[in-house]
């Protein structure tokens, strides 16, 4: 793996790590270098852990846009054991933000959504940064609707800034495809099991987020508008995209409260990006667990329940009508 | 805004009225047409349901108006309308969301910014909601999320052609965070349920739609009328052009441009809104 990247916050982390690399360097077997050494990991995992224990919005932002953050590219490796991607809208195009295909998890066959966000600048930019065009939503329901015809189960995994905001992407329809897909996956006669990975960017990720589940993982954050955004829309300036993070409570300690997140899955100390297996196999164990709950559900019930989940989200006051006003 | 297309700088102007409008309209005889700057009587737009006799530019209208134009007169019953917004996540940037929502009801006479309910049009009983472009922006909260979803129910249960009538420059309401985001998909599957129940919805979007509002129930209309020149789309056309720095074609996202793509069914003049819906809902048989 390439040389670690470590985002500002992890600064004290850093410079210990440091000091061990050089201690470790040394090749020296005393017993004191190794006490030394010894000594100076437990100080790193204490530090990780105070530190991340205590991530505020944006630096969950940091964490969840890290460059070395698994994406739905690494998990297709490293949770199932085949991926056949299907492409294309049948309209247009073959969206590369979001794209499709059946997958193995160990006795499921699933169908796997997901965007893709890239790793170097070549990938990024040929991903659009994990943005989709209208393209990738259509190809999303169609893909759906051929994993309706045959009771297989849907994977959608989450990971975008937003739905791409371009002159293409009115063109073809973009708040059309947004709603077009939310409206075909609320419909779906066959389990949905969404998984925000790292960013969940407002309608872009609610396009493909409508599920019997909706988890997310630990320091993802999923939220109506990315902090940037609504610092420059309430505060008139990016540069208050801190205090907007804070305002928005978008991440993985507050979404359960408001029901919208059903589970957090727990990422390993100091980020997903830290150990990938990790992350990955803690994935794998909470999307069988999950399938398996939903298999067998009868269709009629799911659609329902589904319903249900997402009719109970939003709050409001309801003045109860009193008896004598009632009467009156 | 720098667009020079006659279309934009409408649309844009007209965005520009809206915002002119949240500072209280002016209560004098005269008003200036935010589209071609004349000066007009007051009276005689507002005989044309608020169209400027000049230039046919359709200015803002509120909620409470809308019903009125479209509806046989005294016919509207309200629904829910009982449900007020809190402040689920304490929000608060140079001003507290609790503080700001006082201020909109007393400045918009509304509790949030929509209004449902049921009435008559051309002696036909639809269920109905509007938006109200003046209030935040006409932005989507869980009040607007849960009235549109209940009004939704009720058309289902009661057999009723559906009508909504958007006007929200700002989509969801960030203020509420993510529950207001969930609105979207909540209106969109009271919305897919009604539509497998046989229901008839016709969508009416109105300058601005945009945003959350566009990409949930605005467009999933089975029929889809617009304003003329109405300023329609996803993302704003400043975060567009922010993206991807290059100057945006000549009418873009205006009503004319979705009709040319093929997202609108018909433009449609304010003056015919109310027959175009009536004869629809005939063709439709319900």
């Amino acid at each position: 793996m390439a040389a670690r990247i470590y985002l500002g916050f992890e600064e004290p982390i850093e410079r210990l790590e440091k000091q061990l690399q050089d201690l470790e360097a040394k090749k020296d077997d005393s017993v004191e270098t190794q006490e030394e050494i010894r000594s100076l990991k437990r100080e790193i995992a204490d530090k990780t852990k105070s530190i991340y224990e205590n991530l505020s919005a944006w630096q969950t932002v940091e964490v969840a846009r890290h460059q070395q953050r698994p994406q739905s590219a690494d998990y297709l490796n490293l949770v199932f054991d085949e991926f056949v991607e299907l492409h294309g809208d049948r309209k247009f195009g073959d969206d590369r933000a979001l794209r499709t295909g059946f997958a193995k998890l160990d006795a499921f066959k699933v169908m796997f959504l997901g965007h893709f966000k890239g790793r170097n600048l070549k990938e990024r930019s040929e991903c659009y940064f994990g943005c989709a065009h209208p393209e990738g939503y259509r190809k999303a329901i169609s893909k759906m609707q051929l994993a309706e015809k045959y009771q297989i189960p849907v994977i959608a995994f989450i990971d975008t800034p937003g739905a791409y905001p371009g002159v293409g992407a009115e063109e073809r329809g973009q708040a059309m495809a947004v709603a077009d897909a939310m409206f075909a996956m609320s419909r779906l006669r066959t389990p949905v099991v969404c998984v925000v990975i790292g960013e969940g960017g407002s309608g872009g990720a609610l396009g493909i987020g409508v599920g019997d589940r909706v988890a997310m993982l630990q320091h993802s954050y999923y939220s109506v508008i990315s902090p940037e955004g609504c610092a420059g829309i309430l505060w008139k300036s990016h540069q208050f995209k801190e205090q907007a993070a804070d305002a928005l409570r978008f991440t993985s300690k507050y979404l359960p409260k408001f029901g919208v997140v059903d589970d957090v899955i727990e990422e390993p100390l100091g980020g997903a990006h830290r150990d990938h297996r990790q992350m990955a196999a803690r994935l794998k164990m909470y999307l069988l667990k999950t399938l398996k709950e939903l298999n067998g559900v009868e269709a009629d019930n799911l659609v329902q329940q589904r319903y249900d989940k997402f009719r109970r989200m939003g709050e409001f006051l309801e003045r109860e009508v009193t008896q004598t006003e009632a009467t009156a | 805004m720098s667009s020079t297309t006659p279309e934009f700088a409408a649309a844009a102007a007209a965005a520009e009225g809206v915002k002119r409008a949240k500072r209280g309209v002016p209560e004098g005889l005269w008003q200036r047409c935010p589209g071609c700057q004349a000066v007009i009587f007051r009276k005689q737009a507002e005989e044309l349901l608020s169209v400027c006799p000049e230039c046919e530019h359709h200015w803002y209208v509120s909620a409470t108006d809308r019903i009125e134009q479209v509806l046989d007169s005294g016919t509207f019953e309200e629904w829910d309308g009982e449900l007020m917004p809190t402040d689920p996540l304490q929000f608060a940037d140079k001003k507290a969301y609790a503080e700001r929502l006082v201020a909109e009801q007393k400045r918009t006479g509304l509790r949030d910014a929509a209004l449902t309910g049921c009435g008559m049009i051309r002696a036909r009983r639809v269920a109905i909601g509007v938006t109200d472009s003046a209030f935040i922006m006409g932005s989507m909260g869980s009040v607007v999320g849960e009235r549109l979803a209940r009004l939704i129910e009720r058309a289902a249960d009661q057999n009723l052609p559906l009508i909504v009538i958007s006007g929200s420059g700002g989509g969801a309401r960030m203020h509420e965070g993510i529950l207001s985001l969930m609105q979207m998909a909540k209106v969109t599957a009271a919305l897919a349920r009604y539509h497998e129940m046989g229901g008839l919805f016709i969508s009416v979007l109105t300058n601005p739609t945009m945003g959350g509002v566009a990409a949930s129930f605005a467009s999933l209309g089975d029929l889809i009328f617009a304003e003329p020149k109405a300023l329609i789309g996803f993302a704003g056309p400043r975060t567009i052009k922010a993206t991807i720095r290059i100057e945006l074609p000549d009418g873009f996202q205006t009503s004319e441009f979705l009709l040319e793509h093929g997202f609108v069914d018909r433009i449609v003049p304010r003056s015919r809104l109310k027959s175009e819906i009536a004869r629809a809902i005939d063709y439709c048989g319900k």
